[in-house]
């Protein structure tokens, strides 16, 4: 027994001190600036990483605080994309409430989804979210006067940013615009995780069965957080369809759903900033491995994935983290 | 005499069948208020099973249970927990991952149905913060509040099992086996703190170990396959022809 006195002082400022800005995360976004004076030709890359990261983030808030496992969130992602598409051949190229309106719709989609979510676990979750995806797949084939089909949508240019940032051709724009919105998406990430209802969302993930116990009706919670995670989802779809003026019928594929849980799954769950770290990690790589062979490159996906859940459970900033010897 | 007292907590007729197998046979059973009941019964007597149909983890075939005047034989889990009705668990059911401190503020938010809020910082939730530092102080919790569960020596696991439920301010509490797998000098220790629990609270707990029964219960019912064998005071139960039968029946077989 150690004799330090704990004091309710101790445990409010213990608890303050878990939500507390750490000077790596201010070092990690400021990096984050460096492709604009550096890499200046990867800069459409860096909307790409910017874009899936943010895609990730939306999966971290269910897989990683809420426990949802699921296989088919590019379904919002998708819907998000075709919906800012849409409003731009409509004649509404305006850049932020395209934004705004696609994550709306994609999350009243996602609050509607999360009445069947929340009743299913494991392995019925997972199939229930890939069936949901699959669906939103062929209902966009089958829509090709919506949709475009196979053949997908091309876009009119997205008007300038407050009526004065061009999206140029290097991308200046578009990088500055998508990480401007991953930036805001994750402080709203960080405060909910931070908030009460980011504790109980913990609860749910550590124990399911204790929730109701404790007098918790957890599935208000979860369908909550679904909702907001799918509008996330659909707001980087739309980022993709805003800065790449078009859509295909890719953004809903499953490849895409899986790729984004691959990302999370490397950089590592419950921690927001493994979303960013895994969708840096896995686009860089397919990048630099395509250029090396365009055919194999998942080969060697496939094996940085194996080693990460073999040697690093807890995903690559689980490992670095557990280096620095801090809390987990 | 406990007579007096108004009932907090009754069952009427409980049935619940396994299959072919009556696990809960017709138990009308009345808590009042303040109450120290023990529950006890050979292995397999169904006395979990009991506690399960009450607080709601499993419904029924028949009977009713009616909580302070009112019939909850229907509400879900979480309803009757808000309504006053809580339980702790044989089998430790915490958050690993998270800290005493935390699980505790969590069970407070909830009854004070703030958990909701995903705008506002969790610190900002002072009076919950407190209350929970409060609960695992009064448990012997303090100094290790800020500790990973996971991390806990067991019997403290076992603590945590009742703060959590404490947190969530019950007016009838049901333990089931709180020190159990717990050693004999620590569970005379854990059945001290218990017994220092508010006296408005009604509490019933499932235990093996006679000496403790017999320190601490005020009333004792013996539950036998599935059914009340009997009610009474400690002393009353002593003496039972029938009880002492069902024991050393037990006794002779083991």
């Amino acid at each position: 027994m150690t004799d330090t006195t704990f004091t309710q002082a101790t445990a409010r400022g213990w608890l303050r001190s878990q939500s507390r800005w750490s000077p790596f995360e201010i070092i990690f976004w400021l990096a984050l600036l460096l492709p604009f004076f550096l890499f200046p030709t990867y800069l459409p890359l860096a909307s790409q990483i910017a874009i899936a990261a943010l895609f990730a983030l939306s999966v971290d808030l269910i897989l990683g605080y809420a426990g949802i496992i699921t296989l088919g969130h590019a379904m919002f992602f998708g819907l998000g994309a075709y919906c800012a598409a849409l409003l731009g051949k409509a004649g509404w190229g305006e850049p932020i409430s395209g934004l705004l309106l696609s994550g709306l719709f994609a999350g009243i989609i996602g609050f509607i989804a999360s009445f069947i979510i929340v009743r299913v676990q494991h392995l019925a979750l997972l199939m229930i979210t890939l069936g949901l995806g699959l669906l939103t797949q062929e209902l966009a084939n089958a829509l090709t006067w919506l949709t475009g089909g196979t053949d997908g949508l091309r876009i009119p240019r997205t008007w300038p940013i407050f009526n004065y940032f061009r999206f140029d051709l290097w991308g200046y724009t578009g990088y500055g615009y998508t990480l401007a919105v991953l930036f805001i998406c994750f402080l709203l990430s960080r405060r909910i995780v931070n908030s009460s209802f980011g504790l109980a969302l913990r609860g749910v993930r550590e124990n399911i069965k204790r929730m109701p116990a404790i007098g918790s009706a957890y599935q208000s919670h979860q369908q909550k957080i679904y909702a907001i995670s799918a509008a996330m989802a659909g707001m980087a779809g739309a980022l993709l369809a805003q800065t790449t003026s078009t859509v295909t019928l890719e953004v809903l594929s499953f490849n895409r759903s899986a790729d984004v849980v691959v990302m999370l799954i490397l950089g590592g769950t419950g921690r927001l900033y493994g979303a960013i770290v895994g969708a840096i990690i896995f686009l860089i790589a397919r990048d630099q491995l395509a250029g090396v062979n365009p055919q194999y490159w998942y080969f060697w996906i496939g094996l940085l994935l194996m080693v990460v859940v073999l040697f690093m459970p807890k995903g690559i900033l689980g490992f670095v983290s557990r280096l620095a010897g801090r809390r987990d | 005499m406990a007579e007096t007292k108004p009932i907090v907590l009754q069952t009427e007729a409980l049935t619940k069948n396994f299959g072919a197998l009556q696990v809960t046979r017709s138990v009308s059973l009345k808590l009042p208020h303040g109450c120290r009941h023990a529950l006890i019964g050979p292995n397999g007597a169904g006395k979990t099973t009991l506690i399960n149909l009450i607080t709601g983890q499993l419904k029924p075939d028949s009977g009713r249970i009616i909580l302070d005047g009112n019939d909850i034989t229907d509400a879900p889990v979480a309803a009757r927990v808000r309504k006053g009705l809580t339980r702790t668990f044989q089998i430790n059911t915490l958050f690993p991952d998270l800290t005493p401190l935390e699980a505790v503020t969590l069970a407070v938010c909830e009854r004070q149905k703030v958990t909701g809020q995903f705008w506002r910082g969790l610190s900002a939730q002072q009076e919950a913060i407190d209350e929970a530092y409060d609960i695992l102080e009064k448990l012997k919790l303090g100094d290790v509040a800020t500790r990973t569960t996971r991390t806990l020596a067991y019997g403290r696991q076992r603590l945590l099992e009742i703060a959590l439920a404490l947190a969530t301010r019950p007016k009838v509490l049901l333990l089931d086996e709180p020190a159990a797998g717990v050693p004999k000098d620590e569970s005379q220790m854990l059945f001290s703190v218990i017994s220092s629990l508010p006296e408005d609270m009604s509490i019933l707990f499932i235990e093996h170990d006679m000496d403790i029964v017999f320190r601490f219960a005020s009333r004792i019912v013996v539950l036998v396959a599935g059914g009340l064998l009997v009610e009474d005071t400690p002393d009353a139960v002593r003496s039972d022809e029938r009880v002492r039968e069902v024991y050393l029946g037990q006794a002779h077989h083991g």
